[in-house]
């Protein structure tokens, strides 16, 4: 596996040293997602394996291109789980593209996103540096935090090459209900509800309905339900519909039409924008379908105290993520400077 | 070098709240001072001062010898500056100008909360200017649908939850020293807690800041929403003590008041067996409130003070707490208390009422303070390590104990395998400082051999900066360094903190070399 590593330091080196670009490769599943990818593949899926997993220490440890199911897999058995729920996109989809590309699924607003789990990593930087960053344990504050500004940087920063997350118990008990609600209504009811002690996992409300899901312990998941009332789901179409949120499997995901992704305050009224809506996060994150310009989204999104993001669509021309004020876009080029000073890592994917 | 915490904290924690109102004035005195007072330039004061009060008023200001004395440590108070000036802004526009114009006039900054750091983060500098943000105590807005707060740095741990109370609601992360520690130094040292096993470090429960860098310009970082666009510069500056930025609103994440709360108080007649306990317990499924262990030196410490009714003929105890809705709680009580008996607990209690559990944890509250009570001087460590490496820590640090002659206090967050070993010293004894220097050291040092960290939530400051040449090569630190720049050009906020030059390490390494021959020959080989 060193081998592996060295040729990829190699690799970076001598692209470093021409200026050639480098395209960060897991298993590609999400190469949908941010500016579109260019520059000389650099394949890290050769490099795969899970290094050291302890159920009892709450930690796994693996190499980036470990396909991020059979980490879920490993996790199951021992009756564990990944807190944030990745989506997959795909097959294919490796723990390292998982990380860079910092996407949560359905639980992320009631328990963790990617960021939260990741303790620490291994990763080369641009010039090649072999380094670590954190730890395999749960409180390290040595050091700036390079392990959660790695996550989610789709890869402008450097190659991840190992990750250690921390994970969390399987519940042992889950439900699903739904209620047939307008969209303002949910939003009142998702944020009241979040403000009680409820085992509330994840909520999803499209089409005039709202589906939520409880986990936790038994006696917690029924006095919710009883608590909640609703319309209680059977549980292999639970699960399924939960995945299809998550994959964007369900039909309102299937879409010609530019997906947009609104992380807002979740308390937002609901937006008057054309394009049909969905939402979820407890009201946190609104999907919209629209070919609306994205200048009067991104307006609305701020004012909401958010950020819009082009989530799948063909036009990426006005960009992909939110313009960032001026103080902030030189920091964020300082720092790509910093990691990556011959800027040959991703380019484009994250900032313009 | 390593510092040692003179037995500073006030005791009983109600006189904690003095820190709040500015700069402490510690009751005990401190016979040894790591490092000396460097003397102010006079000339370069006037200066600063001259620049600084066309637009600071006089009540902000501070220079004269004895208003800036209280100012000269945090809660590491062996480390001790006078600093040349005290600046006591109360809006954000001040605290730009001050920026500004130390920027200008190549003149450091240190930011400072409530000076409750235990790492020397807050340690002044002779040629900085001391920046306190203690004046910013108000808490903006509280938004009780949408459980969030928006708090000026300077506010209390504690009036957090306080305030957010009537609407059913808390700030989850609880610091020992939640009564005076502001949320702003919580921000910068990525505080934890009693509570952060299950819910999480100040990290996870913060969603937005305002910040200014040195050269004045304001970072709005996060959002309202749970993630923001570009990179994660909320997780970078948590936890990044001051050298980054100064922090000035904080917005944070507000949970559900629990139904119920109950806890156990198991006992066992060895260590290591407590310590497989909390493995277990982990191991069933269960992820507890709180899961803290207390040895028996500590709890023989704390019971004359506290009256807790700890059992003080076990060897350990541990504080297993559970909440929930009242069900849950009933059921994870159980499953908790059959592990906790199939682990070889010897006996077990659990809280019949609030009192009782409020009983049960005083003891772990005052840990620090009752240290300071039944010894002239302690030192404390905050090393995390892997839990199955616990039982190897306990038996290497009662090893230790043995080879110096000084005792050590074992109560930790055992949860999450962070350590907080306090060694009992007295430094008018001829060569104890030594001792307990080296001691530490070597705590630290197994700490990364065993696979953790030298600071778990402390914060690395001025204290642990030696041994970041232990757990980082000079690649990461070089990165660390091209971190700061990126913020700070210059290295004119909060400089020498937190990340050791590599010449230091250079230096260090020799020595440690040297020493480490013979101070690990006698340590087993794990
Ligand atoms: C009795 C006792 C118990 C403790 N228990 C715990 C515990 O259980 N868990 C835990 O994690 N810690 C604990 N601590 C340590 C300490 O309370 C925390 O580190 C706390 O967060 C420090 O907050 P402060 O406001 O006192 O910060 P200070 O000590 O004033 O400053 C700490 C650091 O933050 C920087 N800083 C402060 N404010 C700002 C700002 N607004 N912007 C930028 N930088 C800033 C300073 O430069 C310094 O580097 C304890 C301390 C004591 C004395």
């Amino acid at each position: 596996m060193n081998a592996i590593i060295n040729q990829l330091a190699d690799t970076i080196r001598t692209a470093a040293a021409r200026r050639t670009p480098l395209c960060i490769r897991g298993g590609g599943s999400k190469d949908f997602y941010g500016g579109t990818p260019s520059g000389e593949r650099l394949d890290v899926s050769g490099y795969h394996g899970i290094i050291e997993y302890e159920p009892s220490e709450l930690v796994i440890t693996a190499r980036a291109g470990t396909p991020l199911s059979e980490i879920e897999d490993a996790l199951r058995a021992k009756g564990q789980m990944l807190a944030f729920e990745p989506p997959h996109f795909g097959s294919t989809a490796t723990l390292g593209g998982c990380v860079a590309a910092g996407l949560s699924g359905p639980r992320r607003a009631y328990t963790s996103a990617v960021r939260d789990s990741a303790l620490g990593l291994r990763m080369l930087d641009g010039k090649g540096n072999d380094l670590r960053f954190g730890g395999r344990v749960m409180k390290n504050v040595a050091g700036f935090d390079v392990s959660r500004l790695m996550t989610g940087s789709l890869g402008t920063l450097g190659v991840i090459l190992e990750v250690s997350l921390k994970v969390l118990p399987l519940p042992v008990a889950e439900a699903t209900l739904q209620f047939e609600k307008n969209q303002d209504n949910t939003i009142a009811a998702v944020n009241a509800w979040a403000g009680l002690p409820l085992p509330i996992s994840a909520t999803a409300w499209c089409n005039g309905k709202l589906s939520l899901r409880l986990s936790g312990a038994s006696a917690a998941v029924d006095a919710a339900i009883r608590k909640l009332g609703g319309e209680r789901m059977d549980e292999g179409p639970a699960a399924r519909f939960w995945v299809g949120i998550r994959e964007h499997d369900e039909p309102y995901f299937r879409t010609p039409l530019p997906l947009w992704r609104l992380s807002i305050k979740s308390t937002t009224a609901s937006m008057n924008l054309p394009g049909e809506q969905m939402m979820e996060w407890g009201g946190a994150l609104r999907w919209l379908k629209s070919d609306t310009e994205a200048a009067t989204i991104r307006a609305a999104t701020q004012a909401a105290g958010g950020h819009a993001t082009l989530f799948r669509g063909s036009d990426k021309n006005t960009g992909v993520f939110q313009p960032m004020s001026a103080a902030m876009l030189a920091l964020h080029h300082h720092l790509k400077d910093t990691f990556d000073p011959m800027h040959i890592f991703n380019p484009g994917r994250l900032l313009g | 070098m390593i510092g040692y915490s003179r037995a500073i904290i006030p005791f009983p924690p109600v006189r904690v709240t003095r820190y709040s109102r500015g700069a402490p004035s510690f009751a005990y005195t401190v016979r040894m001072t790591v490092v000396t007072n460097i003397p102010i330039d006079a000339e370069k004061q006037r200066e600063i001062v001259t620049s600084l009060a066309a637009f600071l008023p006089e009540s902000a200001l501070l220079f004269d010898r004895e208003d800036v004395q209280p100012y000269e440590c945090d809660a590491l108070s062996a480390y001790r500056q006078i600093p040349m000036v005290v600046t006591l802004p109360e809006t954000e526009d001040q605290v730009r100008r001050i920026l500004e114009t130390c920027h200008a006039l190549r003149v450091p900054v240190v930011p400072r909360g409530a000076g409750t750091g235990l790492s020397g983060g807050a340690l002044p500098l002779a040629n900085g200017v001391l920046l306190s943000l203690a004046r910013f105590m108000r808490i903006i807005a509280i938004d009780p649908l949408a459980r969030t707060a928006r708090l000026q740095p300077g506010v209390r741990n504690l009036a957090i939850s306080e305030a957010a109370r009537p609407y059913g609601l808390y700030y989850a992360p609880d610091p020992s020293s939640q009564l005076a520690c502001s949320i702003g130094g919580n921000v910068a040292e990525n505080s934890g807690g009693m509570h952060c096993l299950k819910y999480g470090l100040t990290v996870h429960n913060i969603l937005k800041l305002r910040a200014y860098t040195i050269t004045g310009e304001l970072l709005e970082i996060g959002g309202d929403g749970l993630d923001s666009a570009g990179y994660d510069l909320l997780a970078l500056l948590t936890g990044s003590e001051g050298l980054l930025a100064v922090i000035t609103e904080v917005t944070v994440k507000l949970l559900p008041r629990p139904e119920g709360v109950q806890c156990i108080l198991a006992a066992f007649d060895e260590v290591t067996k407590a310590g497989q306990a909390v493995a277990n317990i982990i191991a069933a499924g269960i992820i507890p409130a709180g899961l803290e262990l207390m040895d028996q030196l500590t709890t023989t410490a704390v019971e004359p003070f506290v009256n807790a009714g700890y059992p003080l003929d076990a060897a350990a105890i541990l504080l297993c707490e559970s909440d929930g809705n009242l069900e849950e709680v009933s059921e994870e009580i159980t499953r908790m208390t059959s592990v906790l008996k199939a682990s070889g607990a010897t006996e077990i209690r659990v809280s019949q009422n609030e009192a009782e559990r409020l009983r049960f944890w005083a003891g772990r509250k005052a840990a620090f303070p009752a240290a300071g009570r039944v010894s002239p001087d302690y030192y404390c460590m905050d090393g995390t390590i892997p839990k199955k490496a616990l039982p190897r820590m306990l038996n290497a640090i009662s090893e230790l104990s043995r080879k110096y002659g000084l005792r050590c206090m074992n109560v930790f967050h055992a949860g999450d395998g962070n350590l907080h070993p306090l060694i009992l010293y007295d430094a008018n004894q001829p060569g104890q400082l030594e001792k307990t220097e080296q001691f530490g050291a070597e705590i630290l040092k197994l700490s990364i051999d065993l696979g953790g960290t030298i600071t778990g939530e402390h914060g690395v400051g001025v204290e642990k900066i030696d041994s970041m040449c232990l757990q980082f090569r000079s690649p990461e630190l070089e990165t660390f360094h091209a971190v700061k720049a990126a913020f700070d050009e210059q290295g004119l906020l909060n400089p020498g903190k937190a990340v050791p030059t590599l010449h230091r390490c250079a230096e260090f390494g020799r020595m440690h070399v040297h020493g480490g021959e013979k101070k690990f020959s006698e340590l087993p080989r794990f």
